[in-house]
């Protein structure tokens, strides 16, 4: 066998392995799309942010709405509310089932105290900073929606297994093994919030 | 032989595909447009001009109920310009009113109204369902390089109303235009053999445009011939919002193909090189 | 397997035996893989390849677009939007399917006149002849109930006019075609049925493409001289024929990667240029769009439809013989579905002894005019039915006739075929000359 040989090989190799690894590329180019499309669609993901107007949410009363196919809890508190919320604190901590804030707009390693779980107050807003509270209505068990102003907590109550979350939406009592989960939240002006 | 008729073939498609055209006489003008060819893209200016004219003019008797809204981000607004656009617009949302269904504020994510009280058609696809080219010889194959011509028909059709002839009675229903054929025609008009004596035909739509109908912020030219090519770039866009990324993805999709077909060409090549003894 | 002796597949390692005791599935795919193909094969025999691809590309990307499609009058033209504006990468998808199935019909019709010119459709080939021709029934009526499926005013109106056809058959005609619809008219009922049957029938054209495959594996291929693959032994066998991987695989391969080139440009863009802009138009049952128009692929065929008028005298005969149960309506239908029979029976049509049109010096001519009849017909099919396309129609289709029941049939008579090469082998080396001279120096490969 000659080096000319030798060369030629060489460069018979390096044309199919050019070939081969050509054909892999175009290949994996041409499955992409395919897998892609499967991913939510642009109508789908638009709704992943949402715009809530709370300016009819009167003190002590709850809005639900629905956001990525779930129910949201938003609570306008009384100053009644955030008073009484405030003495949960205190007989609470130290003792919780979950002592995380579960606050997606938080560090994840915060804890649940009253001022983490609820959202800051619109800028220029005269209300005390704990007044609103907004969660997904998902009870952390097995997926119910809780009832709202009920439990032995005065919060909400999961009536498919007896889960008692209280003003701050924390779990005190029953199998639910987390507090109720905080979504992303901002607000756009003094009477909209954005959800996502 | 097979070379020249598979060459033959292709024409015969194309005349077949092309030779839609006939019944229609009117002269459709080709406009020079952005996003014309193989590299043309839109222009976000004359897409938020034309917007503007459609919002102020055309609106009022035709919807969009095929585009959404937040679509209009690709036209370089931001949320929030979005959403104030969108407010303008009441929408029915049948979950309201404990399912009984009410009118609401639009948002982004709703769709653009359909509007049915002035019996005039949607725009969202006016401009892929009117094709303005057949040529050359009714080939078609121009439309790769000028598109299928629905924003010509449409900016011709509302630069093609004119007087009257008059050949035509005084009372007859509709507005003349020259480039739109599918109206009416009075039979005062027709010569000794049937055939029209003037162009185009009577259509229901008045006149929408005559110059200065809206003003732009940056003081760009709002004559008739500017107007009519910017709403019809819009339509445009409405009707195939994803031009552009077709043709990214057209150019990738060529430019790897054309790349395997050299490798498999020099591979092929040399496989067979020793069966036909040219090793 | 019967067929061209060639080395088969020997299960060497004890899992190799294992699997092949049980299932031969390796063996099968290595036998169809390496299969001896005739090495004088010239570019027309790439479609193959081409509609295997084209075929996949379709199921493909059509059980992609179901996952967003809505089969219901309400919805159906919406839901196409959404894929067009929402979907992820959709309207790419969307255009690549509906273009895909223009691409398979060049293909198809590519294929079908490379069998017409080379003699493939004569023995010992009829069988792939007739499932080729299954095939392309099948094509038709996938491609039609797709066209179907975004109900803009062309599915609607097409689907209409196509299943008139059926009910034009005399007596049961109407019974038939309101079977068909699900209804007095084209529906929901339609639209749902015409959704499921366009999702199963490209899995019956899969299985028909497999047997197809096997038929002419048994056979052979035919090649461009007709001549038969020398079977007497596997040496002179392998002096006819390469392996088809990776001889085939690569040309074809290259081959299609070009025409997928010009494909993705045609896509990229000028996607709507084979389809009908009154198809953006959703369907109205109210209003018909003033030129009605079935997708290229069709028309040839509706040509001849429209050909035979009740003022054509073989029409007049056939309706007096048969004392009106035959009119101009449904001997149109008649006619349409005989271009189409009359090419299956091809095989035994053709009396010529000799295979391929290279050799036969009359045929070719016959053969060329029957090319430029088809494209003609084409081009008929899509003018108004009026004069002078309407008599242009009929000497196009009177052709097509003619050429398969009388032209095909005397040929074989009348001709003096030219001297055939006696082998493949012969054939190759007179294209690729062995170098003789300088066996001594070139390494042996």
């Amino acid at each position: 066998m000659s080096h000319a040989d030798d060369h030629d090989a060489t460069r018979r190799d390096f044309l199919y392995y050019a070939a081969a690894g050509a054909g892999a590329v175009t290949t994996g180019a041409a499955v992409w799309p395919l897998v892609n499309q499967m991913n939510p669609s642009a109508d789908v993901r638009a709704m992943s942010t949402i715009r809530v107007d709370v300016s009819g949410v009167a003190p002590g009363t709850q809005l639900t709405v629905k956001w990525l196919g779930k129910p949201v809890f938003i609570r306008h508190r009384t100053a009644e509310e955030v008073e009484k919320a405030k003495l949960q604190d205190e007989e609470a901590m130290g003792d919780l089932v979950d002592p995380l804030a579960r606050n997606d707009n938080l560090d994840p390693s915060a804890l649940a105290v009253d001022a983490n779980r609820t959202m800051p107050s619109p800028e220029g807003s005269d209300e005390p900073a704990e007044t609103w509270l907004v969660q997904m209505g998902v009870c952390t068990h097995l997926g119910c929606v809780p009832l709202g102003d009920s439990g032995d907590f005065g919060g909400w109550f999961c009536p498919c297994h007896g889960s008692h979350y209280d003003m701050a939406g924390r779990i005190r009592k029953g199998p639910a093994p987390q507090n109720l989960h905080i979504p992303p939240t901002s607000w756009v002006d003094g009477t909209t919030i954005l959800l996502g | 032989m097979f070379k020249k008729l598979s060459l033959a073939a292709l024409t015969a498609i194309g005349l077949s595909t092309g030779a839609y055209a006939a019944g229609g006489e009117a002269h459709v003008e080709d406009y020079s447009f952005s996003f014309e060819g193989p590299f043309g893209s839109y222009d976000q200016m004359q897409l938020q001009r034309g917007l503007k004219i459609y919002t102020e003019v055309c609106s009022a008797c035709h919807g969009l109920q095929y585009v959404p809204i937040r679509d209009l981000s690709a036209l370089g607004y931001n949320e929030d310009e979005v959403f104030a656009y969108a407010s303008q617009f009441e929408v029915w949302d049948p979950e309201l009113n404990d399912g009984d269904g009410d009118f609401r504020t639009a948002l982004p994510t709703d769709q653009f109204p359909a509007v049915t009280s002035a019996n005039a058609p949607d725009l969202s696809l006016m401009a892929k369902k009117r094709a303005g080219f057949h040529g050359p010889y009714g080939l078609g194959i121009n439309q790769f390089f000028k598109g299928m011509g629905g924003a010509e028909y449409i900016a011709s059709l509302l630069h093609g109303y004119e007087e009257a002839p008059e050949c035509a009675p005084e009372d007859f229903p509709g507005n003349y235009n020259t480039v739109f054929t599918a109206g009416g025609y009075p039979p005062s008009c027709l010569n000794e053999e049937g055939h029209h004596t003037v162009p185009g035909s009577w259509i229901g739509m008045g006149q929408p445009l005559w110059g200065e109908d809206v003003e732009f912020d940056d003081g760009h030219s709002n004559s008739l011939e500017s107007e009519v090519e910017d709403v019809a770039a819009f339509l445009m866009w409405t009707a195939e919002p994803k031009m552009m990324q077709r043709k990214e993805a057209g150019f990738i999709g060529v430019f790897f193909l054309l790349l395997m077909s050299v490798l498999l060409y020099l591979v092929n090549k040399r496989i067979w090189a020793p069966i036909k003894r040219k090793g | 397997m019967a067929g061209i002796p060639h080395d088969h597949y020997e299960p060497k390692t004890g899992i190799e035996k294992w699997t092949h005791s049980r299932l031969p599935i390796v063996g099968l795919l290595y036998d169809t893989i390496m299969i001896p193909t005739p090495k004088n094969l010239n570019w027309m025999w790439i479609w193959g390849i081409v509609l295997t691809f084209c075929l996949a590309l379709q199921i493909i990307t059509g059980i992609v677009l179901v996952m967003h499609y809505t089969p219901h009058v309400d919805l159906a033209f919406a839901s196409i939007e959404h894929i067009m504006r929402n979907v992820n990468g959709g309207h790419f998808i969307r255009y690549l399917h509906m273009n895909g199935a223009s691409l398979f019909f060049v293909a198809v019709y590519l294929h079908i006149f490379r069998g017409l010119y080379y003699g493939s459709y004569k023995a010992p080939r009829e069988i792939t002849w007739i499932i080729g021709m299954l095939i392309y029934l099948c094509m038709m009526g996938t491609a039609f109930m797709g066209y179907v499926l975004p109900w803009g005013q062309m599915s609607f109106w097409g689907a209409t006019v196509i299943t008139g056809l059926f009910g034009a058959i005399p007596g049961i005609g109407e019974s038939i075609q309101t079977w068909l619809l699900g209804g007095p008219a084209v529906d929901n009922a339609t639209l749902n049925r015409f959704f499921s049957l366009h999702y199963l029938l490209p899995f019956v054209i899969a299985a028909l493409v497999a047997v197809h495959i096997w038929a002419f594996h048994t056979t052979g291929n035919n090649n461009p001289t007709g001549v038969e693959v020398r079977r007497g032994s596997k040496a002179e066998a392998e002096k006819d024929t390469v392996p088809f991987w990776p001889y085939y695989v690569i040309k074809d391969l290259f081959a299609l990667v070009l025409i997928l080139a010009i494909f993705f440009a045609i896509v990229g863009f000028m996607p709507n240029y084979l389809g009908h802009p009154d198809n953006y138009i959703e369907a109205n049952p109210l209003s018909t769009p003033a030129h009605i128009v079935p997708e290229w692929y069709f028309l040839p065929f509706y040509a001849i439809l429209r050909a035979f008028t009740s003022e054509v005298w073989v029409v007049q005969i056939a309706s007096f013989i048969t004392g009106g149960i035959i009119d101009a309506k449904f001997f149109g239908v008649l006619a349409m579905f005989g271009a189409i029979l009359v090419m299956a029976l091809a095989p035994w049509l053709d009396t010529s002894r000799v295979r391929s049109g290279k050799y036969r010096p009359m045929f070719k001519w016959w053969f060329g005019l029957l090319c430029i009849d088809f494209m003609a017909l084409m081009w008929l099919g899509a003018m108004p039915a009026e004069e002078p396309y309407a008599s242009f129609s009929l000497i196009a289709s009177a052709y097509w006739f003619a050429y398969f029941l009388v032209i095909l049939p005397l040929l074989g008579v009348f001709e003096k075929p030219l001297p055939r090469p006696a082998t493949i082998e012969e054939d190759f080396d007179a294209h690729y000359p062995p170098k003789t001279h300088a066996a001594g120096t070139t390494p042996a490969e």
